[in-house]
């Protein structure tokens, strides 16, 4: 019984981490219906942004942190006025190329910038881990889930309730009538740009934090998909449900089944999942219906 | 005085032409129509009015300034409003916050200001948004529906609705994009008395697209119509319809 706990505790304190690397996915798509495939390489950039300013220049965690957003949003920023600003009214396919293309770039980037060595972030958070009964979790994980819970709040409640967050949905309803209510699109696909890179840029670094970072640390943006294709790649709250629901799927998987199906049974568990779930509701648990499909 | 003028309007997409050389003036409080068969290029004046299109050639002047090159968001805060042909609410949103969303164009969208808007000066603005959008909510009798969600609605309702949304933005001008297109006999009605309504009550001025030659006649101050992208005739409702070239582009030439 405190083992089932156990996983199903981990499971959550990961979702709850996916959960926030899936809302780098959902506000961009959201605003601008674009499916950015270069999140994943967002975070990796992200977690090594805050490697460059506490390793690097050795400044304390906290600015840090800060330097992160900042210099996040300034990615996200670049990367919208300098290439997808151009493909507005291309093909879906194109612009989806483009962002796999993006991806490849930041990636080499990195590699060049960092190179491809394995590292790792000081030690941020108390090292003793959180014991609630039997159920034992590690402490960067508790510490990663309740930041990634911390971002996901303030995201959700500026998407909901500031000026800002109320645009942006404006501007993903119906382009046209946003700009006839005096809503500056273009603006709006910036900002959401600039949100997106920041949100993948916090769970960047909170992966970071638990595994180490290497250049190739975007490809946990793959086990991200399965996160927003099941919550619906345009709602806040399918990003959160569906990152509880991958994060635990996997540990329960690796817990349960490892014995039985060596080998990545953890990686492929939820993609399982996620075929049962599009199977029964096409466009997701909470996704609207019009949605493109690829 | 003409609040809203076009001169010299053309507009052609590769080689089709779609406007060439339109231009009229619409005076202060006037309802100003423009009809014309389907094609005729209607919508797109409309489309280059709100911003949407960039004119090859000609001016969009509204109250004196040149507003050609201006982006379709500074326009709308500038006081030109619009209604579309094919209903473009927030469909998942109620009716009380679509219209909330008209008045957004009043708060200048600087994104640390949305982030910080708060004090007594943004209690102030609320409670003035909050009685402009009572007064509308009374004056399109649409009490009862407010708490709905939009795509809950009938069509009628849901023109009447983003008419609301249109008027929460305080406008000068109001484009209105066939308002009684697929309406009953008794939703036109009522439709019709809301565009008077509002050109007399609170001395809007609208410009407005309509294929009911019955609804036009009969609120319009002056007409306007367009065939294959250029202007062949303009006037009162009556002299338009005595105009040759108005009755040979809607019923056609007599053959001999």
């Amino acid at each position: 019984m405190w083992f089932f706990l156990e996983l199903i505790a981990n499971g959550i304190a990961v979702g709850g981490v996916y959960a926030l690397i899936a809302l780098g996915f959902v506000l961009i798509y959201k605003a601008t219906s674009i499916i950015n495939f270069a999140t994943g390489e967002f975070m990796m950039i992200g977690a090594y942004f805050f490697y460059t300013f506490m390793v690097m220049l050795g400044l304390p965690a906290i600015p840090s942190f800060l330097l992160v957003m900042l210099g996040s949003a300034a990615l996200g920023f670049a990367v919208e006025r300098a290439i997808l600003r151009h493909m507005l009214g291309q093909p879906t396919i194109s612009i989806v190329m483009v962002t796999i293309g993006l991806s490849s770039i930041l990636l080499g980037l990195a590699e060049l910038i960092w190179t491809s060595d394995f590292k790792n972030f000081p030690p941020l958070f108390p090292r003793a881990p959180i014991i609630m009964g039997e159920v034992v979790i590690r402490s960067n994980f508790f510490w990663g889930f309740v930041i990634a819970m911390a971002a996901v709040v303030v995201f959700a409640l500026l998407f909901k309730y500031a000026k800002v967050g109320v645009a942006m949905r404006a501007t993903a309803n119906d382009q046209m009538s946003a700009f006839s209510m005096g809503i500056n699109v273009r603006t709006m696909f910036t900002v959401a740009w600039s949100m997106g890179a920041i949100a993948a840029a916090l769970g960047g670094l909170i992966i970071g934090n638990i595994g180490g970072i290497q250049p190739t640390l975007g490809m946990v943006g793959l086990t991200i998909f399965p996160v927003v294709i099941l919550g619906g790649l345009d709602s806040i709250a399918g990003a959160v449900v569906g990152g509880f629901i991958v994060g635990i799927v996997e540990n329960l998987a690796g817990g349960y089944l490892h014995e039985y199906v060596p080998g990545d049974v953890k990686e492929l568990a939820p993609f399982v999942v996620l075929v049962l779930i599009l199977l029964i509701k096409p466009y997701g648990l909470f996704g609207k219906e019009e949605i493109e499909r690829l | 005085m003409a609040i809203l003028s076009v001169e010299d309007l053309s507009l052609s997409f590769g080689g089709l032409k779609v406007l060439s050389e339109v231009g009229f003036a619409v005076e202060d409080g006037d309802i100003f129509a423009i009809i014309g068969p389907n094609g005729a290029g209607k919508t797109s004046i409309l489309n280059c009015i709100g911003g949407f299109y960039r004119p090859q050639k000609g001016k969009v002047i509204f109250e004196g300034s040149d507003i050609t090159r201006r982006s379709p968001d500074r326009r709308a805060a500038l006081g030109l409003a619009r209604t579309f042909q094919n209903i473009a609410l927030y469909r998942g949103m109620t009716v009380l916050d679509n219209i909330k969303l008209g008045a957004h164009a009043h708060l200048h969208t600087g994104l640390l200001k949305g982030l910080l808007y708060w004090g007594p000066a943004a209690r102030e603005e609320m409670a003035l948004r909050q009685e402009v959008e009572e007064d509308i909510i009374d004056f399109l009798e649409i009490e009862a529906i407010r708490k709905l969600p939009v795509a809950s609605l009938a069509y009628g309702l849901q023109k009447r609705v983003e008419l609301a949304r249109a008027l929460a933005m305080r406008p000068k001008v109001l484009l209105m994009d066939e308002p009684v297109a697929g309406m009953n006999a008794e939703e036109t009605e009522d439709m019709a008395r809301f565009i008077l309504d509002i050109k007399e009550e609170r001395g809007i001025t609208i410009v407005i697209i309509e294929h009911d030659m019955n609804v036009i006649m009969d609120i319009s101050d002056r007409v306007s119509v367009i065939n294959f992208g250029q202007k062949i005739a303009e006037g009162t409702p009556d002299e338009v319809q005595a105009h040759p070239e108005v009755i040979k582009a809607y019923l056609g030439e007599k053959r001999d």
